[in-house]
């Protein structure tokens, strides 16, 4: 591995839409780039089967495969990708370095891409029953949860189509969200009122996981009239937001109360020569197109930043 | 070593009465995070000949997928003596893998 001895012009951590679109831009404008990925292209991406929202792909596309394609695009101009974990990161003065467990990585600028991961529920039982009902991807499991059925916890996107999804193949679907209307678009709302088999628990919260050897239902409380109620299901989807992936920075850049990194359009973040592209930044609107558009934009400040310290 | 297709007919002899250390992925085409993982496993199967690695499609083999009780994916299983040592739900890096072999 030429790891060791190499100084990059641009390290990239995480390999999703924001990661890759860096990588190409970076790539084009003459930088050597490197892409660390602790897995495989795609990021959140790959927790999604179809993706209707990222134009010029009149089908949709699944989001392994387009995050497949946004990897082999960059590495088409010669993106070197390392499937390796970052285990510490020391982002001061001219260069950084990036400790993995395969090696340090150096590098003038440094682009954190790292984005953001599901959130728990935080009830009881929940790690414990993970894979044994409980469930963060609808997309990998709802087939195992044919003609049973389902429960999915939250109110937004996520929890919209991961309802509509095992709509199709359970028996029967709850959707339980804490307050009377769904934060979802309204061509998801539309869906979930056609599906027929959907039943909806308002202002409702999961108070208690039922287990056996598996999970067979949840107690959930009104939080309106106090009441509880216990439903049976066979598995329960859970979707109830993000959390940023950026634990790795903390103490080094400056981070916001729910632990985005702070950067506003331009990328930069309170280090120089240290950007943060995709969920992992403070934002309004994360889509696949804002991640990948925040990629453009830190490739240029990172080549504006090489220039300028290689001008003096 | 290369991956091993297990399906219901080849299990016994090959994982039950295997006498290496077995690495079971289940997995499904459709499921993105198997897909993630999936050449993690081939990997670990080329650079360890010690371990028997062997890859479950779940929508070809449900008898298994029920046998162990596999309710997400990808689903990982560590098998010594035919019996299960070690499992872990959805997709990590190789390291935690070959961690989970130890």
């Amino acid at each position: 591995m030429t790891l060791q001895n190499k100084i990059y012009d641009t390290a990239i951590i995480g390999g999703g839409p924001a990661g890759y679109t860096a990588a190409l831009y970076c790539t084009r404008a003459g930088l050597s780039t490197v892409v660390l990925e602790k897995l495989a292209a795609g990021g959140q991406m790959c927790r999604t089967m179809q993706i209707d929202n990222y134009p010029g792909f009149e089908d949709g596309i699944d989001g392994y495969t387009l995050g497949f394609k946004m990897q082999k695009g960059a590495e088409r101009f010669g993106v070197e990708t390392v499937n390796t974990e970052v285990l510490s990161v020391n982002l001061t003065g001219g260069t950084k370095t990036i400790k993995t467990d395969i090696g340090i990585v150096r590098a003038k600028t440094v682009i954190i891409a790292t984005g953001a991961e599901h959130r728990q529920l935080g009830t009881e039982k929940e790690a414990e029953f993970t894979g044994r009902g409980v469930s963060y991807c609808a997309a990998c499991d709802g087939m195992l949860y044919k003609g049973k059925t389902a429960a999915v916890v939250g109110g937004g996107n996520s929890a919209a189509s991961d309802a509509i999804l095992l709509s199709r193949v359970c028996e029967k679907v709850y959707l339980i969200h804490r307050r009377d209307t769904l934060r979802a678009d309204k061509i998801y709302r539309g869906l979930l009122k056609n599906a027929g088999n959907i039943e909806f628990k308002w202002n409702s919260t999961v108070k208690e996981l039922l287990c056996g050897e598996t999970l067979y239902g949840v107690k959930i409380k009104n939080v309106q009239s106090g009441k509880t109620e216990e439903i049976l299901c066979d598995g329960l989807f859970i979707s109830v937001g993000r959390s940023p992936s950026s634990e790795l920075f903390r103490g080094q850049l400056e981070l916001d109360e729910a632990g985005y990194i702070k950067a506003d359009e331009s990328t930069r973040t309170s280090i120089p020569g240290v950007f943060a592209a995709g969920d992992v930044r403070t934002k309004t609107v994360r889509q696949i197109v804002t991640a990948a558009a925040d990629g453009a934009a830190a490739a240029h400040y990172a080549e504006g930043y090489i220039s300028e310290r290689e001008a003096l | 070593m290369s991956v091993l297709v297990v399906d219901k007919n080849n299990f016994e002899e090959e994982i039950l009465k295997s006498e290496k250390t077995v690495l079971l992925d289940f997995w499904a085409s459709w499921c993105g995070p198997c897909r993630m993982v999936s050449p993690i496993v081939d990997e670990i199967a080329q650079e360890h000949p010690e371990i028997k690695v062997g890859k479950v499609n779940v929508d070809e083999q449900t008898e298994l997928a029920e046998k162990f009780k596999v309710m997400s994916i990808p689903s990982l299983f560590v098998l010594k003596g035919g019996k299960i040592v070690n499992q872990a739900v959805g997709a990590r890096p190789k390291q935690q893998i070959l961690d989970m072999l130890k």
